[in-house]
């Protein structure tokens, strides 16, 4: 049995002109095994981000459902924990706090000391120990993604959602944080979807890579595995023939699917039937 | 930096010598006893007033201490209940667009109403002036705060909201840990006009009910024509509006955040 089973699941939303509704993406269905890394990827407007929050339960689908351990997910909950593309940190609280509320909605029966010290800990893994009591604004994009991290992962939740995470972070720190990432990863396990439009950062994290057409009525194309072995350093990537096979792949794949013209995307919409691909592999 | 700031003390400080100098010259032809009084007879009522601030012989005499003492326990009571009638009402308003769509009408027609209007209603119904002043307070100081923490809650941020849910808060800790400080900056502005609204209808409304306060103070000595402990009264309670706004101005500060 798969441990979050995307199944079958559509989107529309109303249309901007208030008449009628536009199909984000339809039918899209996959599965994620238990411990897996698995990458959405696709251009802005597929619903990359709205199926994020579908599984998050901060959305609901209009079609289809969303199974995690066989239990369709009603709503948000603290075994799904997202980590959002702006961070999403209450800047009135600290550090510490940003963290250690989530520590105390995941484990409400613990003693305080406990809790912080629990706190203490995650935050001393993403490198701001001595930053706790700063207030979010007073940190880079870098820094405050780590504790979104940090958040995240404090609750080991049984799902991590990552939403363009490294996104709004700059280039040089990018890397640094994703090393982060893939290290805290590496040591919990969580079962992992991200989303994201970065082909390096999908193959340097992901198990698997789902790629998604370009919306409105977008649906999955195919998911490529990444057969690189584990641990992968961005350094060794860059050589690796397999790793050029696939992200030559995946940015064709992508290219084409940007190339369908508005005309298409019409056709699309009136017919209900995304038009052909053409596959590269 | 510092310079700008001594010329501005500089100038206020020129405002209020021409001011007094200029009053001191209008009213220097008048007789003693007759026509408006000057700065010079108002320091020395007021230097007597303040001498004594707190003395009690019965109810047309009291001192001036105690007269504002009443007037800010009511305004305490009235105020605070307002206040916190206005931050819960404002959360749930704030909370539901649907709700507050279906309110605000009511919200628009309520706020220009003078709150002294409701006074013949508040004495008709609770038969106790006392108390009528408090209520009058309280309606005097309840629609800024609602309508600003309305405003404050419907405008925090979605994602801290998704990550309440998420955490799946209990009502209370999401109120306590994202609402009310998402929203502090706007209820705090609102509460700020609220107490500004409310000391200018307190004078206003013990003037009417009579008995002890500022606003029965200043209204006893005209009657008395003691304009030099008239003119004091005016000049105090602006000065009591000034401490109570930097009041809420330091806390104001303080709940600021930068997104």
């Amino acid at each position: 049995m798969t441990f979050l089973e995307i199944d079958h699941v559509s989107k529309n939303f109303p249309a901007p002109d208030g008449r009628g509704e536009i199909c984000v993406f339809r039918d899209v269905a996959f599965g994620l095994g238990e411990g897996e890394f698995l990458t959405m990827v696709g251009h802005s407007g597929c619903g990359k981000s709205t199926l994020l929050n579908i599984i998050a339960g901060l959305e609901r689908p209009t079609a289809g459902g969303v199974v995690l351990q066989g239990r369709e997910i009603k709503g948000p909950g603290i075994d799904r924990m997202v980590v959002f593309q702006n961070f999403a940190l209450m800047p009135w609280l600290t550090v510490f706090d940003n963290v250690r509320v989530a520590v105390r909605a995941a484990h409400p029966a613990w003693p305080a000391a406990q809790v912080t010290a629990w706190v203490r800990r995650y935050v001393e893994m993403v490198g701001l120990g001595g930053a706790e009591k700063k207030r979010p604004a007073a940190l880079s994009g870098g820094m405050r993604q780590r504790v979104g991290l940090a958040r995240a992962f404090s609750t080991e939740p049984k799902v991590l959602l990552l939403d363009e995470p490294f996104a709004q972070i700059d280039a040089l720190t990018r890397g640094v944080i994703q090393d982060e990432l893939v290290r805290m990863w590496t040591a919990s396990r969580n079962t992992v979807f991200m989303v994201t439009h970065d082909v390096d950062e999908a193959i340097l994290l992901s198990d698997r890579i789902a790629l998604m057409t370009s919306g409105p009525e977008a649906r999955l194309a195919e998911i490529v595995e990444v057969k690189i072995p584990r641990p992968r350093t961005r350094a060794e990537l860059i050589d690796d023939p397999e790793y050029l096979r696939l992200r030559n792949h995946i940015l064709h794949f992508l290219m084409e699917v940007g190339r369908r013209s508005p005309v298409q995307d019409e056709v699309a919409a009136s017919t209900g039937r995304a038009p052909a691909l053409a596959r590269t592999s | 930096m510092g310079r700008d700031r001594l010329r501005v003390v500089c100038y206020s400080v020129l405002l209020a010598v021409v001011f007094v100098a200029v009053w001191q010259a209008s009213v220097a032809g008048n007789k003693p006893g007759k026509g408006l009084p000057g700065p010079a007879a108002v320091g020395r009522a007021a230097v007597e007033m303040l001498s004594n601030p707190f003395y009690n012989n019965g109810p047309n005499d009291k001192g001036i201490g105690l007269q504002f003492l009443s007037s800010l326990g009511r305004l305490a009571i009235g105020y605070i209940a307002a206040s916190v009638t206005a931050i819960l009402l404002g959360v749930f308003l704030g909370l539901s667009p649907t709700l507050y769509r279906a309110v605000n009408p009511y919200v628009q027609i309520l706020k220009p109403i003078s709150p002294l209007a409701w006074m013949p209603l508040f004495l008709y119904t609770i038969k106790d002036s006392a108390w009528a002043a408090v209520l009058v307070i309280f309606m005097s100081s309840l629609w800024p705060t609602l309508a600003n923490t309305a405003f404050g809650v419907s405008s925090i941020k979605r994602d801290y909201l998704n990550v309440a849910a998420i955490l799946q808060l209990s009502w209370w800790r999401r109120l306590l840990t994202v609402i009310l400080p998402g929203a502090a900056p706007a209820v705090v502005a609102g509460l700020r006009i609220s107490i500004g609204s409310a000391w200018v209808a307190i004078v206003a409304a013990e003037m009417l009910i009579g008995g002890t306060g500022v606003g029965y103070f200043v209204w006893n000595e005209w009657n008395n024509l003691q304009l030099t402990s008239v003119i004091f009264a005016i000049l105090a309670i602006g000065l009591i509006g000034v401490l109570l706004d930097v009041g809420l101005g330091k806390l104001s500060r303080r709940l600021a955040y930068a997104d």
